[in-house]
């Protein structure tokens, strides 16, 4: 058993975060024709329009969440008079419903990929392996929230948070892990996963957020000399959706 | 002032028959891939009529172009924030659906259908999801007037005029509009894509997409009035007209000017004042931007402007072109082409001769002698194709630019009419219309006789900044891109290959040049630590 927590919350963390990390600048290097949203918006715009915003929004406060929940240290919010009982209201109120919204969208959008036919058909195999492990994510990260309604509630910031701040230290604090409730040691595992899978997935899109365009000037101008040379074959790249007739 | 040189292209729309062999060959060279289906870089479409994508001019609904905002111009569709915000669905996209559902046919069961009392058909199948589909729209489906009023209406053009049009068939106009992109001096799709992967060459003007930089926010899609950016969606980027730039680095015509049976295109360099733009393309009066994108072009005939021109870097050749720019020459020097819409402040730079053609015959079934001046220019404004709707296109509604186009055509008939006809030549009708005789002839020239040479003066490519730099690649060689050549191959260059070629074949060879003798360097691997 303990030779099991090791490996979970001692190994496998450092060799996500090296599959990410080396992963994307594999692809960086090797598909950069590749970074893209691979956007479906061509095929169907009106539940897009509700359920793209939704999740993608949603999301951003979701993460916003987690950097709060595990990189503040309970001793910070204390010093500076934030109750715990306010903390942890506030974490499950715009936590929950951040979560909520979220779920809410990319259930709008799962619905969308499976029922038109259009989307269906340009879902590619990347695709059908993160999509459920997103929503299982999810599923374990909102019970974990839901958790906290009750009388004595675990409190993730002197558990999880110490042995998420711990793996930067190199110093793995693998017992704060270990006796974390299931549903946050599901979600951890789970969301590993989908680190994992990140590199190789559509989610690298997440990576080429244009903040750079609030700084630009309007119009671009190149010459012909400054581009790259074009590698002749890009490894990585994966196969156009078959659109010719099925039979 | 800082000046640019930009490769320009004027059509002649009084001679284009819809034949739609230019949107033809452009789609076999670039788009007749899995992903571009829908996409045509050129297509024609019948004015009056709703365009491709149905309805496109109209801005309120796509939000293309810009917009001037407290005298300061903004995209249409909104400032860099307001972009971002809308990062996850964009509002202004056109679906599919105002495309066209791309379609084929089921050959198989023709042949392979039970035996039945019916003959069997090839029933249409969707190219998108690959289910049995109707066909219900295409994009040339209002064609010649194609589906009447109904499809009509929907002209955002015509809306404006608030005129009701004759749709009786004997009194019913119509006239052919080829469009591609308009390598905008002033582009808006360039401004709104969030990743800075479109841009405007410094060297040549053309607007392209950088297929390694895009990430698909289809911003431009929105922010192009003329909805000339299209989204792949099977690679998930943005692609757009070329203006063919391997053959235009080449010094050989587009594709869609090499194979255009009217031998209506024109292309050729422009030189302009790049420090104007901004300026012109935020005058304040929509109608007054035709004159100010006017102004922001240079005379290549002054030698001030030559000088500087090099000066600026630009080569001496490009500066010869420009001299004998037939583009030029209809835009600035006889005024007879005009731009697509200036009111999207876009200042594009594919212009159009308007269409004078129905004039001439209308008054000669009335009676009167149809290529007689006095009668020609007395008839212009009651034309079969409304001033109105040709002023709706091309000058945002301002009838005398347009009205002055079509008298100079309309004198250039009857000038060679009487040259034609051996009679004596009348200054007079030059005159009335601002012109000499031997502009007069020269115009002709140019538009009747239409020399290959003389309607496609493009210099050879160049490279601004250090000739050390790296060959340029194609920006659509990637997987499922049409260009997936070797840059060496590409051009067929005859003379040495400069090194940055070489460096980016890093040391392999490329068979398709190698003529079979010998062992060229780098057809193996080297052993040890030589591999690059």
């Amino acid at each position: 058993m303990n030779h099991l927590h090791i490996a979970l919350w001692g190994v496998l963390p450092y060799l996500v975060l090296t599959v990410l990390v080396a992963g994307t600048a594999w692809r960086y290097r090797y598909d950069r024709f590749g970074f893209t949203t691979r956007s479906s918006q061509l095929h169907e715009h009106r539940l897009l329009s509700i359920g793209g915003p939704l999740f993608h929004y949603g999301l951003l406060f979701v993460a916003a969440g987690h950097v709060i929940g595990l990189l503040v240290p309970e001793s910070f919010t204390e010093r500076v008079h934030v109750h715990e009982r306010l903390y942890h209201a506030n974490a499950l109120i715009v936590g929950g419903t951040a979560g909520l919204a979220t779920l809410a969208g990319l259930a709008i959008l799962l619905h969308r990929r499976l029922r038109v036919p259009a989307v269906r058909a340009a879902t590619s195999r990347s695709d059908r392996a993160v999509y459920p492990i997103l929503v299982c994510v999810l599923l374990a990260g909102l019970t974990a929230t839901a958790t906290t309604l009750r009388p004595h509630p675990y409190d993730y910031r002197l558990g999880v948070s110490l042995w998420f701040r711990s793996l930067f230290t190199l110093d793995p604090n693998v017992p704060a892990m270990a006796h974390a409730p299931l549903a946050y040691q599901v979600h951890a595992l789970l969301a590993m996963a989908l680190f994992a899978l990140w590199p190789f997935s559509r989610l690298v899109h997440a990576f080429t957020a244009p903040l750079g365009y609030l700084a630009r000037p309007y119009v671009v101008y190149r010459s012909r000399g400054t581009r790259r040379a074009p590698t002749a074959h890009r490894p990585g790249q994966q196969p156009a959706p078959p659109a010719a007739v099925r039979r | 002032m800082r000046i640019m040189a930009q490769v320009a292209m004027v059509m002649n729309l009084d001679k284009c028959i819809g034949c739609h062999t230019c949107s033809v060959t452009c789609k076999q060279t670039w788009t007749n891939r899995s992903g571009t289906e829908y996409v045509w870089f050129n297509n024609v479409e019948t004015r009056p009529g709703q365009g491709y994508p149905r309805g496109y001019e109209d801005q309120e609904r796509w939000q293309g172009g810009w917009r001037l905002k407290h005298g300061r111009l903004v995209p249409r569709s909104g400032g860099r924030a307001r972009r971002l915000a809308r990062l996850f669905a964009n509002p202004g996209l056109p679906s599919l659906d105002d495309y066209y559902e791309p379609w084929t046919y089921d050959y198989e069961n023709l042949i392979s259908a039970p035996l039945g009392d019916d003959v069997p058909t090839a029933p249409p199948r969707s190219l998108i999801d690959g289910e049995p589909t109707r066909v219900t729209w295409g994009p040339n489906w209002d064609d010649d007037l194609g589906g009447g009023p109904e499809h009509i209406a929907g002209d955002p053009v015509l809306k404006q005029m608030n005129e009701r049009v004759r749709l009786e068939y004997e009194q019913a106009f119509m006239f052919y509009l080829p469009r591609i992109c308009e390598h905008c001096l002033n582009p808006s799709c360039v401004a709104v894509c969030p990743s800075g992967a479109l841009y405007k060459r410094i060297e040549d003007g053309i607007v392209l997409v950088d297929q390694d930089r895009c990430r698909g926010w289809r911003m431009c899609v929105t922010g192009c009035p003329y909805k000339k950016v299209y989204f792949n969606h099977a690679t998930g980027k943005a692609e757009k007209c070329t203006l063919c730039y391997p053959r235009i680095e080449a010094g050989q015509p587009t594709v869609c000017s090499e194979t255009c049976v009217g031998r209506l295109r024109y292309l050729g360099v422009i030189l302009y004042d790049a420090d104007k733009v901004g300026e012109a393309a935020a005058t304040a009066d929509e109608q007054d931007l035709y004159e100010a994108q006017l102004g922001c072009f240079l005379d290549p005939g002054d030698p001030a402007v030559q000088r500087a021109a090099e000066d600026a870097g630009i080569p001496h050749d490009w500066v010869t072109a420009a001299r004998r720019s037939p583009v030029h020459a209809l835009i600035s020097r006889y005024k007879v082409a005009l731009p697509l819409h200036p009111e999207y402040r876009t200042m594009p730079m594919v212009w159009y001769v308007p269409p004078l053609s129905p004039v001439v015959e209308s008054l000669t079934a009335t009676g009167h002698d149809g290529e007689d001046p006095a009668k020609l220019f007395a008839a212009i404004d009651s034309l079969r194709i409304p001033l109105e709707y040709l002023a709706g296109l091309f000058t945002a509604g301002d009838v005398a630019p347009v009205e002055a186009a079509l008298c100079r055509l309309a004198a250039m008939r009857s000038h060679m009419r009487r040259v034609n006809l051996g009679e004596e030549r009348d200054p007079a009708i030059a005159r009335a219309v601002g012109m000499d005789a031997e502009d007069i002839e020269g115009m002709y020239r140019l538009l009747a006789l239409a020399k290959y040479d003389e309607r496609y003066v493009i210099p050879t490519g160049y490279t601004a900044g250090t000739p050390e730099d790296e060959l340029g690649g194609c920006g659509l060689d990637g997987p499922g891109g049409p260009g997936m050549y070797d840059p060496g191959t590409f051009h067929a260059t005859p003379a040495p290959e400069p090194e940055g070629a070489q460096a980016s074949l890093r040391g392999r060879v490329n068979l398709l040049n190698w003529n079979g003798r010998g062992r060229p360097d780098g057809l193996f691997p080297r052993g040890g630590g030589n591999r690059t």
